[in-house]
């Protein structure tokens, strides 16, 4: 085996270094996906509503588009950090003796559970549908509420 | 149709030639199209527009449908997005004869509803074979 000089070796290492800042650049990546929404995950049974969520200072929003549904076909419900939306598109009763043309809108039923990102207030949450948006509205709990704190001057 | 269950649609983003003066996505409606015997009926899923924010457009037999969404939730922080806010732009070429004047349009729970109305010679009409 020819003799190597220090320096050479460390070249002979390049290649594996260069990988592994590579494989921590993807890991950290990959961490800050997952991370980004701070725990909110969807538990997927059927897809349908997408959900839309945010947040201020007191409440969580969650809000779906559900156009050309029944307030009365709806079904929320809050459980524990669980909510969970049922309901139903019904198809609408097209008189007789039509012919389609295009037929692009879906019908059916849907179920859809969301993991909630922090403690609310069951007993004040509250729900209004609006053109076609159900915008659902989740008081956070008073625990877990920002609270302001007065500093004293002694 | 009652047992399906509801598939879900992602929201497709409209390549318009002309672009907007609102900086905002524009979406694709999804619609139904039906004849009946004396109408065409156009049926366009817009959630989030109010029925003052439609736009319907018939210039020869070129039909449009605006829809302007009203955006909320300012001053909140998004945790979850999975789909996008924006209004809603449509065209179609009529192949029939439309009377203008009788255009009927209802909107209800953010779905578009259009009765455009044929005119009398685009009507079936009945001819009567006589026996000889």
């Amino acid at each position: 085996m020819a003799l190597l000089r220090w320096s050479d070796q460390a070249d002979l290492f390049r290649p594996f270094e260069e990988m592994e800042r590579e494989m921590d650049r993807l890991r950290r990546e990959m961490d800050r996906l997952f991370a980004g929404f701070r725990g909110i995950r969807p538990l997927r049974m059927g897809v349908f509503p997408l959900l839309n969520v945010s947040e201020d200072k007191d409440n969580l929003y969650v809000r779906a588009e559900l156009p050309g549904i029944q307030a009365s076909d709806l079904d929320i419900s809050v459980e524990g950090d669980t909510l969970t939306l049922r309901g139903e598109r019904k198809s609408h009763e097209a008189e007789e003796n039509v012919s389609y043309h295009r037929r692009e809108r879906e019908f059916g039923r849907f179920r859809r559970s969301l993991t909630l990102p922090t403690r609310i207030d069951v007993d004040k949450v509250e729900a209004v549908f609006q053109n076609g948006i159900l915008k659902i509205t989740l008081p956070k709990a008073e625990e877990v509420r920002p609270k302001q704190i007065a500093v004293k001057t002694v | 149709m009652a047992d399906k269950d509801l598939q879900v649609r992602e929201k497709q983003e409209v390549q318009t030639q002309a672009e907007t003066t609102r900086n905002i996505p524009v979406y694709i409606p999804a619609v139904d199209i039906y004849e009946t015997q004396d109408a065409l009926k156009l049926v366009a899923d817009m959630p989030g527009v109010s029925p003052e924010n439609v736009d319907i457009d018939l210039r020869d037999d070129q039909l449009t449908i605006r829809g302007t969404v009203t955006l909320e939730g300012e001053g909140e922080t998004m945790l979850l997005r999975e789909y996008g806010v924006g209004d809603y732009f449509r065209q179609f070429t009529l192949g029939r004869v439309i009377d203008q004047s009788k255009i009927e349009a209802a909107m209800k729970n953010g779905v578009l509803t259009l009765t455009l109305p044929k005119v009398d010679k685009a009507k079936p009409r009945k001819v009567e074979v006589k026996i000889a």
